[in-house]
């Protein structure tokens, strides 16, 4: 086959719009957002988890019935049209009391979680990052909030507080990060070493900008897994800390109170353990839903 | 005439969960008689002079023998005493001795008692039980390091078989308390040769009871098996007894149903109706009242009105029957049922009968008076009860009964143990949960704690003629005057209310129906040396 | 390296000095005491006692005796237990708790991390769903409750194992399982997400171009490289576990140390409350020293010395 000169055709040169970038520049958090949306499982935890919020502030409004009204006459009844979840071993409507658990155990649920997604993930990144003296430091600091025993601090809270949610948040806020803390510091300490951060390095980037930009978010498999795992160890120790007599007074109980209190009589009435069990579960499969797409949008490496 | 009358005077309340003699013939014995028996807990100590809880006294109880044992019926029979004297005055008691043995096969004498007791009063035995012993002359004093000379306390030895006790007050409960475990005897040479942890070796166990210790596996399982120097030794027809040391009530459930466990207390609320319908439930009584305590130092509990507005606008027998469970006696006064009057053939409730009734308009009427018409301008009071989960059901129970009845707003707390006890004793409280068990059979193990100041009084209140009455009532010889003056002074007691009897507690238990002869006292403790196993 | 270990060293001490001074003021800052009882003691009694157990010495002075007698190896008489030892305490549950711990983080490990790497390898296909939402159940249900259904199931309903105490295999099989639970599931879920980011390396992409096939990619390459993050959460967990759990402990009747961790501390009983927070903080920071080590082993380009070292 020959070639004549009137088979090609001269493109159109234009040189500025060859500069022009054509995809519009996005941020991390942007293409984060924009790829979270494209994940359907984690849509679904993102509006189940909604959902929940929802049902924690409005139904208590709606339902019939209060945390606290007692009914003994209608003691350990499975569900009805009457009470649609059945009622506890005082009469009272297990739905309500469920909804109402739900506004503390979320609330539990998600400082535990932001305590971890701060507090944790910077100390361990600052530890692990800067190492040596600086990370021995820090590490057996966590160390010795590790090795004090919870109870005798929460005693002593018990003592100078008044009960109250505000001391469960405190007494979580002194050991919910010490793991996820360990986890990004093992990270980091791997991380760094990467040519990646040598590349930044050269180019002048700051230490912070190191940390935050690069470090944290390739370290965000492990970050997210342990901030979900967290939520339930964090619902239950709540439910621990109220029954020490740390947390909300009793007749508002949690998610973990409902259950841990059902356990006592589950061979009689089992429904009083799985509903709150059910709950958990639902939130446990929203946020991991949830992390899993959150992983995989923040994952630097998958950007396109 | 006079050991008869002593005798009769316990005579009174029937306890027993099975009676040996009845039906005899008819029943096959099993080829293996062994009882396993949860204790519940790992024992704190097992000396008898040190303990206090009733895990240790069961144990305690079944290993040593004191000079009297108690009966199915609750009254003290001669044992390791084999009769006794006791002067006109009631001072002075001499027990004559029976020739045993200790568990080692050497002779128990009346030198064993006396070096037992003082031993238990020494100071630097830190016993915490020792007040047992301070009914004994100068008991107090040596006990509490004011009195050096141990000789002056009222115990001796006359000859190897003769002991005689001087007490302080004439003390009509005192043979009971020779069953008490800080009174048992103990053999000197193994305690002497490690005064602290003597007991933890199973051979060095040395005691004088029906059984003897073979093994202790801490927080695990204690065996015991007849003593063969048991002076009754042909009465125990046991081979071994397991006491498993099970803490959690779900788990000796559990191991009850799957035949790791003949015997265990305290079933869970949920479960009782079914082990009743079984059959595997068995109740007997317990001395203990279940009672909610007011601080009467604060508004408005300082008004005598509103504490009886309050009392009276429960609702109990519902509070039993649907809450607490397990048939309880709704308690409208204090002393329980079950402690002898004048005569112990006379229950001393029974004779002083109900305080108050349940009625709300009558409640009502009372607060509108105390200036809280419908709870009006009724400040938010405060339940105070420790941990537990019975405890928090209670107080969510009656806290809408409260607040339904008389229209006001009540507010629950609950803290660990210590602290609640803590806030007990500094008086930071406003209405707190509370319970008392008798340490003996009689209505003075209830009222002497309510003295001005006393150590258990944490309510704030006190009264001068309540305090003269308990007083007199401990040093008066007068059966019958002294039941009047227990009965005044508890009529005080429920007239000025610092205290809300909620019930009388009964002793829920769960055994297989093969375990027979064994019987719970009054007081907790169980004595397993007539206890045998049928054929199933 | 070697100076490395030294100072390592030092901090450790350091570290279960800090802790035991400030337990010690903790546990004596909270109201209540060893023989503070319902019943209360009449006064005369109460300093007998206090007498005898030395409590009514100032407080600094209990400290440097109890720090003296530490230095000495003497951990003190239990408060609780009279007549025996903290020593002995230790002695006799540590044994019992280790056993139990170590044969559910062996389980743990073998159960969860091939779990977590098949799962990251079929991702998203009906394989990874099962796993991972028996993890999350794993995960949602705390031991607690599973010892009490796994009891009440396998021991009370079906009577294949002993419902709870202490001593042959059979007893170990139920608490094992409550106790593996989370880790197992923990396991799982953190194997699964590093392996899924190893597998997005280049290396990966370089072995698997170079004909090897993918169990020997993921034996060679993937395993090492994803197992930092469970390497991390062994240190701690591994001190947790063997010294034991309150929970599982005690519904399942195990004469182990965890029970002390929490008794100790209801019961006011200091020396025990001491001796086993020494115990547990020494494990910790022993095995955490071992899981820094471990790293440079796994990742040799992890260096835990400063730079110009």
């Amino acid at each position: 086959m020959e070639y004549s000169a009137e088979m090609f055709k001269p493109i159109n040169k234009d040189i500025d719009s060859a500069e022009a970038i054509v995809r519009p520049s996005v941020t991390y958090w942007q293409d984060a957002w924009r790829r979270l949306k494209k994940n359907r499982m984690a849509m679904v935890g993102l509006w189940t988890i909604v959902a929940i919020l929802v049902i924690a502030i409005f139904g208590p409004m709606v339902s019939p019935y209060s945390y606290s009204d007692q009914n003994l006459e209608e003691q350990n009844q499975y569900c009805s049209s009457k009470h649609w979840l059945g009622t506890d071993d005082l009469g009272r409507d297990l739905l309500t009391r469920i909804m109402y658990g739900a506004r503390i155990s979320l609330t539990v649920g998600f400082l535990a979680s932001l305590l971890n997604l701060t507090v944790g993930v910077i100390y361990g990144g600052i530890s692990g990052f800067y190492g040596g003296k600086i990370d021995n430091i820090m590490m057996r600091i966590v160390e010795v909030l590790n090795a004090i025993p919870m109870l005798l601090y929460v005693i002593l809270l018990m003592v100078i507080l008044e009960p109250g949610l505000q001391n469960i948040l405190i007494a979580l806020g002194l050991v919910y990060w010490l793991g996820m803390a360990r986890i990004v510091r093992g990270q980091v300490l791997s991380l760094k070493e990467q040519d990646y951060v040598l590349a930044a390095r050269s180019i002048g980037a700051s230490n912070w900008q190191i940390i935050t930009k690069h470090l944290i978010p390739n370290a965000m498999g492990p970050i997210i897994v342990t901030a979900t795992l967290n939520i339930p160890s964090a619902i239950f120790t709540e439910a621990f800390l109220s029954f020490i007599g740390l947390g909300v007074n009793a007749p508002m109980a949690s998610w973990g109170v409902l259950a841990s209190d059902a356990l006592q009589s589950f061979r009689s009435y089992p429904w009083q353990l799985f509903f709150p069990a059910i709950a958990i579960s639902i939130t446990m499969f929203a946020f991991n839903f949830l992390g899993d797409g959150l992983r995989d949008a923040l994952d630097p490496k998958q950007r396109k | 005439m006079r050991i008869r009358k002593s005798l009769l005077w316990f005579a009174c309340f029937m306890t027993v969960l099975l009676i040996a003699s009845t039906g005899f013939a008819a029943e096959k014995l099993a080829k293996k008689q062994i009882l396993s028996f949860n204790v519940g807990t790992e024992p704190s100590t097992l000396d008898p002079a040190k303990s206090t809880g009733i895990p240790e006294a069961i144990i305690e109880l079944n290993c040593f023998e004191g000079l009297t044992r108690m009966d199915e019926n609750n009254v003290p029979q001669p044992a390791i005493a084999e009769s006794w004297t006791i002067s006109k005055d009631g001072l002075v008691y001499t027990f004559k001795l029976r020739k045993t043995k200790w568990s080692n096969g050497q002779p128990v004498t009346a030198h064993d008692f006396e070096w037992a007791w003082k031993r238990a009063l020494a100071p630097e035995t830190a016993s915490e039980y020792a007040y047992q012993l301070w009914y004994i002359k100068n008991g107090r004093p040596y006990n509490e390091g004011k009195l050096k000379d141990p000789s002056k306390v009222g115990v001796r030895a006359v000859n190897d078989y003769t002991l005689q006790v001087v007490l302080e007050n004439p003390t009509p409960y005192f043979l009971q308390l020779c069953n008490f475990p800080t009174l048992m005897p103990v053999y000197r040479k193994v305690v002497e040769a490690d005064p602290e942890g003597w007991f933890q070796n199973p051979k060095n166990y040395i005691g004088n009871g029906p059984y003897k210790m073979v093994s202790w596996q801490h927080n695990s399982k204690i065996e015991l098996v007849p003593n063969p120097h048991y002076w009754n030794r042909k009465k125990v027809g046991m081979e071994r007894l397991d006491l498993y040391l099970v803490d959690d009530i779900q788990t000796a459930l559990s191991m009850f149903e799957t035949g790791q466990l003949d015997w265990f207390d305290a079933p869970p609320a949920a479960e009782i109706e079914r082990l009743e319908k079984q059959g595997l439930l068995h109740k007997s009584e317990y001395i203990g009242t279940y009672y909610y305590m007011f601080n009467v130092t604060k508004k408005p509990l300082n008004d005598v009105r509103v504490r009886k507005a309050l009392t009276m606008a429960i609702d109990r027998q519902t509070l039993i029957d649907r809450v607490v469970r397990g048939g309880q006696l709704p308690a409208l006064a204090y002393v329980p049922y079950g402690l002898g009057d004048a005569t112990p053939d006379k229950d001393f409730r029974k004779i002083g009968g109900d305080y108050f009734k349940e009625d709300l308009a009558a409640a009502k009427k009372l607060l509108a008076e105390a200036g809280y018409p419908d709870g009006k301008g009724f400040p938010t009071l405060t339940i105070l009860y420790n941990t537990s989960e019975n405890h928090k059901k209670i107080a969510e129970a009656i806290q809408e009964m409260w607040k339904k009845n008389l229209g006001i707003d009540v507010r629950l707390t609950n803290q660990e143990w210590q602290v609640y006890l803590d806030s007990r004793t500094q008086l930071n409280y406003e209405v707190a949960r509370a319970g008392w068990i008798g340490d003996y059979l009689d209505p003075m193990t209830f009222l002497d704690m309510w003295v001005t100041g006393g150590g258990n009084n944490d309510t704030g209140w006190g009264s001068k003629k309540y305090d003269e009455l308990i007083y007199a009532a401990q040093a008066e010889l007068n059966t019958a005057k002294r039941a009047k003056m227990l009965h005044d002074a508890e009529t005080i007691l429920m007239t000025e209310m610092p205290i809300m009897p909620i019930y009388f507690y009964v002793n829920l238990t769960v055994i297989k129906p093969w375990i027979k002869g064994a019987f719970r006292s009054p007081l907790g403790f169980i004595d397993f040396s007539t206890a045998y196993v049928l054929e199933h | 390296m070697g100076s490395y270990v030294l100072r390592r060293f030092i901090s450790v001490i350091l570290v279960i000095f800090v802790v035991a001074t400030a337990t010690f003021f903790l546990m004596h800052a909270i109201p209540g005491g060893p023989f503070k009882r319902e019943k209360a003691l009449p006064p005369a009694i109460q300093r007998n006692i206090e007498e005898r157990y030395k409590l009514n010495d100032p407080l600094w002075k209990q400290y440097v005796d109890y720090i003296g007698n530490l230095l000495r190896g003497d951990l003190g008489p239990s408060y609780k237990y009279l007549g025996r030892s903290v020593n002995d305490i230790i002695r006799e549950g540590f044994p019992i708790s280790a056993h139990l711990g170590l044969v559910s983080v062996v389980f743990a490990l073998l159960v969860g991390v091939p779990c977590g790497i098949i799962s990251a390898l079929k991702q998203n296909q009906w394989q990874d769903n099962f796993i991972m939402a028996f993890a999350i159940i794993g995960v949602s249900v705390p031991s607690f409750v599973m010892a009490t259904l796994l009891m009440y199931v396998f021991a009370v309903k079906l009577q294949w194992l002993p419902a709870a105490m202490w001593g042959t295999p059979k007893h170990v099989i139920l608490p094992m399982l409550a106790l593996a639970g989370f880790p197992t599931a923990f396991f799982a879920r953190l194997m699964r997400s590093s392996t899924l980011d190893v597998l997005s390396q280049d290396y990966i992409r370089t072995a698997r171009s170079k004909g090897l096939s993918w169990g020997a990619v993921v034996y060679k390459h993937v395993i090492k490289n994803a197992i930092l993050p469970v390497v991390t959460y062994l240190g701690p967990l591994i001190a947790g576990i063997i010294t034991g759990s309150f929970v599982v402990e005690n519904i399942f009747a195990i004469p182990g140390l965890g029970r002390y961790y929490v008794t100790s501390i209801y019961n006011r009983d200091y020396t025990t409350i001491m001796g086993v927070t020494i115990f547990y903080s020494a494990l910790l920071v022993m095995l955490n020293f071992l899981v820094d080590i471990a790293y440079c082993w796994i990742d040799p380009r992890i260096k835990l010395t400063d730079a110009k070292e």
